[in-house]
């Protein structure tokens, strides 16, 4: 298969004034992906799909994941002259950067024999009426994955032929796989409560300090 | 009444060819030897079920081999697998189609108390939480064997039931329910998350 690069310039080549940047993976996985724009991402799909070199006719799976508001701290050497010297000073710069919701999907190529390559979209906010454009016309298999990521993180897919729940039920409100999602609190007792359990466990009873707290131990005389 | 007859007056009228029993004796021995388990599976617990039906550990010995697929020819639920609350209100409604006298045997950590999904936002923490459970199996997933005990252990339950006097079967008191409200799909969780009437946790007191 290409390099990223290539179909990066490809497409945007074919899809005009559509957007795409590459999302690295610094990770062992070492996996980078195109971030689709919303607008074009449907026709950017197409392209994916048919172009003769690329063939990727097989969404192997799409999944969504939920990003939270956070700041992200560079640090930068910038020359500074101080007392009359030039030197080298670290400067520290922090960008906030607001939560969004992303859909990702995995393409491969079931004529061509390759794969995967990794696309993603995202959200504008985390707000309940956020939407992404569906691939479920271009890819049919991410039809119930789609509903799944609806269901899960609250992303609408528009031009999604049946989108509801998929597994929670239809009255259910929440998104669960959303990081600031609260289940319901019913604690129930548990012998060896530990980390977010024992949190539970000493909202509902009465703390055993010889147990519960190491530091409420004294040493006998 | 079988505590009336005396042991040895009776084996020795046996041994003449002379069979004495009582009518709660006869009722009950008929009972524990024709359970009909309503046929359903929920999750890895229904495959050890299938194998405590198939030959090699074969519940038909019990009586036990007709599984029903309808809830108004069963007498014994087996809830053999992890309870979702999406599943639970179904659960309920086919134990409340059961007919009278109906058992229910709670198969496995996750139908006991949720199991290693016990801390999820969506398995029920046991389905004692709705209906009344007359044996638990404990297991991740019980074997075969454990099964059959828990099925033997409620034939026992079954040949120790009264039919009159106070202590008398549950099903044979009016006043006891049959029926057990359904719970509804809340915006949250499911509606009321726990049946008070028949759910009773053990309260834990820790001293401070």
């Amino acid at each position: 298969m290409e390099s990223l690069e290539q179909i990066k310039s490809r497409a945007e080549a074919v899809v005009p004034w559509s957007k795409i940047d590459i999302i690295a993976n610094p990770g062992p996985a070492h996996q980078p992906s195109l971030l689709l724009d919303n607008e074009h991402a449907s026709a950017v799909a197409l392209f994916l799909r048919d172009d003769p070199a690329l063939r990727l006719d097989f969404c192997s799976n799409a999944t969504g994941v939920d990003w939270l508001d956070r700041t992200v701290k560079k640090t930068v050497k910038v020359k500074k002259i101080v007392d009359g010297e030039e030197k080298e000073v670290d400067e520290t710069t922090e960008e906030k950067i607001p939560g969004y919701l992303e859909a990702v999907y995995h393409l491969y190529s079931i004529t061509l024999k390759h794969g995967p390559l990794i696309i993603r979209m995202r959200t504008t906010d985390r707000s309940d009426g956020a939407r992404l454009p569906s691939l479920t016309p271009i890819w049919r298999s991410a039809e119930f994955q789609e509903r799944e990521i609806f269901d899960l993180y609250g992303v609408r897919f528009e031009g999604h032929p049946d989108l509801r729940r998929i597994l929670m039920w239809d009255e259910f409100v929440d998104h669960p796989m959303r990081k600031d999602y609260r289940d319901p609190d019913d604690y129930e007792y548990e012998p060896t409560p530990h980390d977010d359990v024992l949190e539970r466990a000493k909202q509902h009873y009465t703390v055993r300090p010889q147990l519960d707290g190491a530091e409420n131990i004294t040493a006998q005389p | 009444m079988t505590e009336q007859i005396d042991e040895g007056l009776r084996s020795e009228l046996q041994r003449q060819g002379v069979w004495v029993t009582s009518m709660q004796e006869l009722y009950n021995w008929g009972r524990k030897n024709s359970i009909w388990p309503l046929q359903f599976g929920l999750a890895c617990c229904a495959i050890e079920m299938i194998a405590t039906a198939a030959s090699r550990y074969d519940i038909a010995r019990f009586g036990g081999e007709v599984f029903r697929p309808s809830p108004r020819q069963a007498d014994l639920m087996i809830v053999a697998g992890t309870v979702t609350k999406k599943m639970a209100p179904q659960i309920v409604r086919l134990y409340n189609q059961m007919p009278d006298p109906k058992y229910v045997i709670s198969m496995g950590a996750c139908a006991i108390s949720g199991g290693p999904f016990k801390q999820g936002y969506n398995v029920l923490k046991g389905i004692d939480r709705y209906i009344p459970v007359d044996v638990y199996i404990p297991g991740c997933p019980p074997r075969p064997e454990a099964l059959l005990h828990a099925f033997m252990e409620l034939q026992s339950k079954i040949d120790s039931q009264k039919l009159t006097g106070q202590n008398r079967a549950e099903h044979l008191n009016v006043a006891q329910p049959s029926e057990f409200p359904v719970p509804s799909f809340g915006e949250h969780d499911l509606e009321p998350p726990a049946n008070p009437d028949v759910f009773h946790p053990p309260k834990i007191e820790r001293q401070s």
